[in-house]
């Protein structure tokens, strides 16, 4: 990590040692601009940079690189999210050359979820590579200058690469493995899933750090503060590769009529606090899933406040 | 074996509507192992749709045979003779031997009375599951003999993905995990160091219609 790979902000904030804070923002369901913009104040200045989900959950929503073009207009960095799922090679690599031509310097690579979950459940599935493959094509697209097939492409796309991992689904024990995978693949960055079941987090990230991996990749731990009983009941039944304590939900339960999301804030400060004391813990990737307009107040109360300037 | 499953009967029905003289034919290979073109099928369709033709006041004469495999030259020649007489042919046999029925006889409209679902193992008396997408590049000798592209949703080569849950495929509890299969048996065979490598993108081979020739096949004809 000696010279700067794509010099984003984010990766500024990470090599100069800074707790990395990261935001998310779902495109909308239509064209227009001003949804993107009006859900990006709410982010601007309060996170290191903002990644921008592709089709989330299947779903059709406004292209992630064209949601990140306003951020960049809006003077907000985003991470420009690609899944694997709805483009084949020819595609992805022709979006991440016109994304980097317009400003988009980190990217985060997705299998992405199947198709019968979203809109179009009949739609076909590409997958013409997975998401490990993904990061070998953008890594040799902006460290070799060469397309997917070999051939020089003219004008690397310098990516500050990322990817997702899941610590909790199984097998478990193979679970750092495939993140080491991920880092040999070439992947810069770590963004994982949703952490609720925190002992199980702290034995992964103790798995990483005497592998080694956490010395050569940054990872952010994902937060989703929870708004509701009924939200925490459906992640753990429903969102596969989601681990949620009951003592969780009793505690939500606990909070009393009109207060559960305000305890699921604060949950999610208590996490965020003791990421910032992990060893192998770069930052938190906080997911405030249809509620960024609570950002600015999450980001004051878990104490990442003013955010780094480099 | 390629599998396949009788079209809905209304389905079948609209399509030769306005056809008064009709032959089913049936196959005698995989369709009639799995229980969808054979002969006893083609009985029962044939009866079927006379019957409800009668009933719609819209009779039809529709004749029956069944041949050994539609997707061999040398057993649809038998059908040369007799094709002649009907205004259209439904085939019961799967999406091959229906092409080559219909590559023979261009000039009369062929109906195809199933669906060809895919190439598959056979659990037990009519019950039969996928198993191979014929990608034509084998790494079964890597997934300790469990296909990623067949059996993994998402066709992953470097997995489990994040989707995989209590052993199960995100897109079903009735679906296992193609990749924690994967995982235990080369667990148990102890070659999970074989899957530490990363799997570079795959060259697919199927994206266009393939021909195989033999070694083989020249020989023969040298020595004919």
């Amino acid at each position: 990590m000696d010279d700067l790979k794509s010099g984003s902000n984010l990766e500024k904030v990470l090599k100069a040692g800074h707790f990395a804070f990261t935001g998310e923002l779902g495109p909308p369901r239509g064209a227009d601009a001003e949804e993107v913009r009006e859900k990006a104040q709410y982010l601007k200045g309060n996170v290191d940079s903002v990644n921008i989900t592709d089709n989330q959950t299947s779903v059709v929503r406004m292209a992630s690189w064209a949601a990140c073009l306003i951020l960049i207009q809006e003077g907000i960095e985003p991470n420009f999210q690609m899944v694997c799922r709805d483009r084949n090679r020819l595609a992805m690599q022709a979006d991440i050359l016109g994304a980097y031509a317009h400003g988009v310097r980190n990217m985060l690579c997705l299998s992405g979820d199947h198709p019968m979950f979203g809109d179009h459940p009949t739609a076909m599935g590409v997958f013409d590579i997975d998401s490990m493959q993904l990061i070998q094509m953008v890594k040799k697209m902006r460290d070799e200058g060469k397309f997917l097939a070999g051939e020089e492409l003219h004008g690397a796309p310098k990516m500050f690469i990322g990817a997702a991992s899941n610590p909790f689904a199984d097998p478990y024990e193979w679970r750092v493995h495939r993140l080491a995978k991920k880092i040999a693949s070439g992947v810069d960055f770590i963004q994982t899933q949703c952490i609720y079941n925190m002992e199980r987090f702290r034995e992964f990230i103790s798995k990483a750090n005497d592998m080694g991996l956490t010395e050569k990749c940054y990872i952010l731990a994902g937060v989703t503060p929870m708004k509701s009983v009924g939200m925490a009941k459906y992640m753990k039944a429903k969102v596969p590769g989601m681990d949620v304590p009951d003592e969780l939900i009793k505690r939500l339960q606990g909070a009393g009529k009109g207060k559960v999301a305000e305890e699921g804030i604060k949950i999610a400060c208590e996490q965020v606090e003791e990421f910032k004391e992990m060893k192998g813990v770069a930052g938190v990737h906080m997911m405030a899933i249809e509620w960024e307009h609570k950002v600015p107040e999450i980001a004051e109360r878990a104490k990442v406040l003013p955010r780094p300037e480099v | 074996m390629i599998v396949a499953e009788r079209k809905p009967f209304d389905e079948i029905k609209e399509m030769i509507k306005e056809r008064k003289k009709v032959l089913n034919i049936g196959c005698g290979t995989c369709v009639a192992v799995c229980l969808a073109g054979g002969e006893k099928e083609v009985d029962v369709l044939t009866t079927e749709i006379e019957m409800a033709r009668k009933m719609d006041e819209n009779p039809i004469e529709i004749d029956k045979i069944t041949i050994e495999r539609q997707c061999d030259r040398e057993y649809l020649e038998a059908l040369d003779d007799m094709v002649k007489d009907y205004e259209a042919l439904l085939s019961m046999a799967c999406g091959a031997g229906i092409q080559f029925l219909a590559e023979r006889y261009p000039e009369i409209p062929v109906y195809p009375a199933v669906n060809t679902t895919f190439i598959g193992i056979n659990q037990n008396v009519g019950w039969y599951e996928e198993r191979c997408r014929s990608c034509s590049s084998c790494v079964l000798g890597m997934t300790a003999g469990v296909c990623p592209v067949t059996m993994c949703a998402k066709g992953v080569f470097n997995g489990p993905c994040g989707g995989t849950n209590k052993g199960k495929c995100e897109i079903s509890a009735d679906q296992p995990c193609a990749w924690y299969q994967i995982y235990e048996r080369l667990e148990k065979q102890g070659r999970l160091d074989e899957i530490l490598e990363v799997v570079p993108a795959q060259d697919w081979e199927n994206q266009k219609p393939r021909t195989v020739v033999q070694p083989g096949y020249e020989k023969v004809k040298e020595e004919s």
